[in-house]
């Protein structure tokens, strides 16, 4: 087996490795949002009490999570090593460099990726964590669902009371959105995707996202804090 | 007189070269495998010749002075390649190429040899093409051609505007390919400082690590020189600022003839010099003479009044402008062949009506051809062709599409944009007919010391058509050298591996250790470069474009003069022992005082006109240049004797397939 | 125009390096490396030491000039070698700071002069097409699409000059090897080593020391000679269709 080995520790190979994660959390982050836009309804949070209730209990998606968790935890680690393999390869430094040739998300991935684990840390630790680990969340139930479910609504509604949690959301998704502007298309040219003809759609298209949903997560946090 | 023996086969002419191929000697795989060649220079000629005999087994060991093989000068090269494929089914054949090549060299090369390049030109295109060299290519996927000066036939072979880099690119990656496979040992950062010769043969080099600045022995059965030609004695010329003949020279040192050293290409459509900080000229393509018109003003005020930025050269009048080659030349006008437009050009700057702060400039201005074009697309269009900026609009455009690129450069360049405001062009040296003496196995006078490319004299003739330096430099390193080298190994299969402990190494490399110290020690006020600009400008003025009787014993005594405060003022900064590009420029100038005295006594005896040597006595009363067959059909070749003495050999050159003519331009 | 250089002098390749300041007398129609000549001229003039930096064709295609001018290789012109930048772009008073191309990968052998024979290497590992002299074919024999011959060429004009690793935030190498690779993948001649190619050119890469591509394009935005960075990906493609298709291990 070793040439798989070598293939995945060449440039290419992880590089290979950071673009295929990235495209998977990209469809995750549509799914994930897809399913908080339900936060937005007015039905005192049951809509989504039983979606979470869904996520955390069904088996296949359980399966998904773990391949999810592991992606994320890969694509972190392989990214901080080629970040620091490729600060390696220049000793030293240059005095004076040019910031106009290249754009500031793409100098900065590490960066951004960090800030974004970061905000995941306190995300995770606040609403995943509580949910499927401690028995801090009250019971509810609803008429036509079956099964008693945390009350994850409540939680998320407390915690947007915070102006720091608030702040820290949206930090985070500033950073998520850069991060994507260069990782999007970046993925794809990884790939080997690059033509006269689809690559501007894809760029586009990758703006769009990399605005487009991050400000989709942001409007929640926003409405609980100014709305509710 | 004569002691050359060119050994050209005998045989009509058509024969003489596949003859040869099928009875010279061969060495066998086994020994080959024990024979090793040493090749100096990785141009286009060394890196396809180290590439092709490390193909066949040789041992091969190349050596650069450059970082990496793909910088030579070679990669330069604009406009093509000829090659007799006849694809375009207009009738050229070898024979035609051969003719063309001759008659282009005005008469002044050797049959066997031009009709052998001729030959192997058609294989040259395949095997690049099958290296991968991108070259230009029909709608339907074949190869394309384009005319190129002074010829009836479309031969040319091209990859846009850098047909030399992809060709030397395809060189290099077969040469790359045979380092990798252990075939060849290659050193980067080298320079050949001299040649070792153990028993009169060429056996070794002595070579300088211009890293670490250590001097290094190599041995081998035999050296090949690839090493380019000698342009830069003139301190500005088209060549890169490395060029040099330092290489070459040492083989003329050790005993290798020079042939014709005066015969030097100049091209008349160059970027000009614009202040004594100049280092390099750069060529334009000569193609822009189809529709720019030459000038430059009757009267020194206006000459005045332009150097000192006071008029534009669009405030000149028309009727005081002199359109000189129209004026001289009314049949040909701006399409004068090269050395008449080139030495027109000096007469005009001799004058004072150079229209550059240097005084060495013309204008070349396209606005009539702006009209010209314009109006003739408002009348295709049904536009109205009195419209002076749409007319103005129309023709610019029309421009761009023809020469596009080349007015980028150039205005990249000067900053003028000649769309608006003429070119200013001036001739400039670009080429070296003359080189080292070779025979038909390409071979110098000294037995085991080949050379290849620009560096041997030996296809040109007197004046090199465009495209046919690629060839002669591919022909040489791919498909003739590789052969006639055998006629050498195959008498050395017994010769076991040349030992570098020889007292000839030890000796070889105390010359140059002290030749080196020596210049490091004159420890004067002068830089080298400032030497360079004085010796080229010497060899300009008095062997350059037009040369006479009496400008070149002036000139021969400057030059001495010069390189006696050389050896007594020039100062060279660092040491030895460490990356000196200053000790490497001091070596390559000290070599072009000898070489350029040695073009002075040439051209001095050369009592006739050929080429691009121009002997100011003997021309028509048009000025056109008076070759003299009877007395100077022959190749003159010089052997140094030390310290300015020269002797001089002759190999008369046979016609027997062409008729001898006289080149006109009415 | 009076300029003030600050240059990087560095003895060799052992030695630490420092940034040495000068001021020179420069004219606008001079190019950068003209301007260079006449600070070593003074110099010399001096008994210093000149200025080491590289430099041969001074137009633009032989890719010896290198150089960081303000922090871009081959300084501010867009498609410009240095030996192409003239120094009508600067104004009088103007600081000009000067480095080597800097890069693992890029020892500096003396001053503003590297040692880029990992580029050699990259192309000795494969950025060939193995034919013997005189194994060629008629030329004719293998028409090429314009198109791909288009390509091919643009990816064969690259100069080797190594801007591409000087301005890579990363120093990789990537842009400089899929040149090589796209030029002789865009041709049909070029196919049947192809998947070797790649394999050994990349190997040969990462063993160089050279950073991992993360597609800033700075390199493409550096090119003097505007390569694509569309190479890239088409080197990306045939090296995981080569790992993957391949019998080799």
């Amino acid at each position: 087996m070793s040439w798989i080995t070598n293939f995945l520790t060449s440039s290419l190979g992880k590089k290979l490795v950071m673009s295929l994660t990235g495209l998977f959390l990209i469809i995750f982050l549509v799914v994930h949002l897809a399913g908080n836009l339900q936060l937005l309804f007015d039905d005192g949070g049951e809509a989504f009490n039983i979606y979470a209730h869904m996520m955390s209990t069904d088996p296949l998606i359980s399966v998904v999570a773990y391949g999810l968790y592991f992606f994320i935890l890969l694509h972190i680690v392989q990214g901080i090593l080629i970040a620091f393999q490729n600060r390696g390869a220049r000793k030293v430094k240059y005095a004076m460099s040019n910031r106009k040739s290249n754009t500031f998300a793409s100098r900065n991935m590490m960066l951004l990726g960090l800030l974004i684990f970061f905000f995941l840390a306190v995300h995770m630790g606040d609403f995943w964590y509580k949910m499927k680990f401690t028995n801090e969340l009250d019971m509810v139930t609803y008429a036509g669902y079956d099964a008693a479910v945390r009350d994850l609504y409540t939680r998320v509604n407390a915690a947007f009371q915070e102006w720091w949690i608030v702040l820290i959301y949206i930090i985070g998704l500033i950073a998520l959105a850069l991060h994507l502007w260069h990782g999007f298309q970046s993925a794809f040219q990884t790939l080997g995707l690059n033509h006269k003809k689809y690559t501007p759609i894809i760029q586009g298209l990758g703006k769009i996202y990399s605005i487009v949903i991050p400000i989709g997560f942001a409007i929640i946090p926003l409405y609980y804090f100014f709305v509710k | 007189m004569t002691k050359l023996d060119a050994k050209i086969p005998e045989g009509p002419l058509s024969d003489k070269w596949r003859k040869y191929r099928s009875t010279v000697d061969l060495v066998a795989p086994n020994n080959k495998r024990k024979l090793e060649i040493i090749v100096v220079g990785t141009g286009l000629a060394g890196a396809s010749a180290a590439a092709t005999l490390a193909e066949l087994g040789y041992k091969v060991k190349a050596f650069t002075f450059h970082d990496s093989p793909r910088r030579a000068h070679s990669i330069a090269a604009q406009g093509g390649i000829n090659a007799a494929k006849n694809y375009q089914n207009d009738g050229d054949s070898v024979f035609r190429l051969f003719y063309d090549t001759i008659k282009g060299g005005d008469y002044r090369s050797r049959e066997a040899n031009v009709h052998r390049l001729a030959e192997v030109s058609t294989s040259i295109i395949d095997q690049c093409v099958a290296q991968g060299v991108p070259f230009a290519r029909e709608y339907g996927g074949t190869l394309a051609n384009r005319s190129f000066g002074g010829v009836q036939v479309s031969r040319t072979f091209y990859a846009r505007g850098q047909t030399g880099q992809q060709l030397l690119i395809g060189a290099y990656q077969a040469l790359s390919r045979q380092i990798s496979l252990g075939n060849v040992k290659m050193y980067n950062r080298h320079e050949m400082l001299d040649i070792v010769k153990v028993d009169g043969k060429a056996r070794g080099i002595i070579a300088r690590n211009l890293v670490t600045g250590e001097l290094e022995r190599h041995a081998a059965h035999c050296v090949v020189l690839g090493t380019g030609g000698y342009g830069n004695v003139y301190y500005l010329s088209t060549n890169a600022m490395n060029s040099n003949v330092t290489a070459a020279w040492r083989a003329v040192r050790r005993g290798a003839y020079m042939a014709n050293p005066c015969f030097c290409q100049i091209h008349p459509t160059c970027i000009p010099v614009s202040g004594s900080y100049q280092s390099k000229l750069t060529l334009m393509s000569e193609s822009l003479r189809n529709d720019g018109r030459v000038w430059v003003p009757k009267s020194k005020e206006d000459v005045k009044a332009i150097r000192d930025g006071s008029k534009k050269p669009t405030d000149i009048p028309e009727e005081d402008r002199d359109y000189y080659l129209e004026r001289k030349y009314p049949a040909f006008g701006n399409l004068v062949p090269r050395d008449v437009a080139s030495r027109a050009a000096k007469e005009v700057c001799d004058e004072g009506r150079g229209v550059n702060k240097s005084g060495l400039a013309v204008f070349l201005d396209f606005s009539d051809a702006i009209v010209r074009y314009g109006k003739a697309e408002a009348n295709a269009n049904g536009l109205d062709p009195n419209d002076a900026a749409l007319v103005k609009k129309l023709g610019t455009k029309a421009i761009e599409a023809k020469y596009g690129n080349l007015f980028e450069i150039y205005e990249k360049i000067k900053g003028d944009d000649p769309y608006k405001t003429p070119m200013t062009i001036y001739p400039a040296i670009h080429y070296t007919m003359g080189g080292l003496w070779v025979d038909y196995n390409l071979e110098t006078t000294v037995p085991g010391l080949f050379a290849i490319g620009e560096a041997n004299f030996s296809d040109h003739g007197a004046n090199r058509l465009g495209a046919s330096a690629l060839m002669q430099g591919l022909a040489d390193g791919y498909f003739v050298l590789p052969y006639t080298i055998g006629s050498f190994l195959s008498k050395e299969i017994k010769t076991p591996p040349i030992s570098t402990d020889l007292d000839e190494f030890a000796k070889t490399e105390s010359d140059v250790r002290e030749r080196l110290m020596g210049l490091l020690n004159v420890k004067g006020d002068k830089s080298v470069e400032s030497f360079h600009r004085e010796l080229g400008l010497i060899l300009w003025d008095y062997c350059g474009m037009s040369r006479n009787a009496e400008g070149l014993k002036k000139g021969r005594e400057l030059l001495q003069k010069l390189k006696k405060e050389y050896y007594e003022n020039v100062f060279i900064p660092g040491t030895m022992d460490e990356y000196n590009p200053e000790l490497e420029k001091a070596t390559r100038v000290a070599d072009f005082f000898e070489l350029g005295e040695m073009m002075m006594v040439d051209a001095l005896h050369r009592n006739e006109s050929c080429g691009g040597h121009f002997r100011e006595e003997y021309q028509t009363e048009d000025g056109e240049a008076l070759r003299d067959d009877e007395n100077y059909t022959y190749v003159s070749t010089w052997e140094w004797k030390g310290d300015g003495e020269m002797a001089e050999y002759r190999e008369p050159l046979v016609f027997e397939n062409v008729e001898l003519k006289t080149r006109s331009y009415k | 125009m009076k300029l003030k250089l600050k240059i990087w002098r560095q003895k060799n390749q052992n030695s630490r390096g420092g940034f040495s300041n000068y001021t020179v007398e420069a004219s606008p129609e001079m190019s950068f490396l003209e301007m260079l000549d006449v600070l070593n001229q003074q110099l010399i003039e001096n008994k210093e030491e000149p200025v080491a930096f590289e430099h041969d064709c001074r137009e633009g295609i032989c890719g010896t000039c290198s150089m960081v001018i303000n922090g871009q290789p081959h300084g501010p012109m867009g498609l410009t070698t240095t030996c192409q930048l003239h120094m009508r772009h600067y104004k009088d008073g103007d600081t000009i700071v000067i480095e080597p191309f800097r890069a693992n990968s890029f020892p500096v052998i003396k001053d503003l002069v590297v040692d880029r024979a990992s580029f050699d290497r990259i192309i000795e590992a494969g950025g060939f097409i193995s034919v013997n002299t005189g194994q060629a074919p008629d030329g004719n024999t293998i028409p090429i699409e314009q198109d791909e011959a288009k390509k091919s060429f643009d990816a064969a004009a690259c100069i080797g000059c190594g801007a591409c690793v000087a301005a890579c935030p990363n120093s990789s190498a990537m842009l400089f090897t899929a040149a090589k690779v796209a030029h002789l993948g865009h041709l049909p001649q070029g196919q049947v080593e192809q998947s070797k190619r790649v394999k050994r050119m990349i190997a040969q890469m990462d063993k160089e020391g050279f950073g991992n591509c993360s597609n800033t394009y700075a390199c493409e935005a550096e090119c003097p000679k505007g390569i694509s960075v569309a190479n890239i990906a088409k080197m990306n493609r045939a090296y995981f269709s080569a790992v993957v298709s391949t019998d080799e291990k």
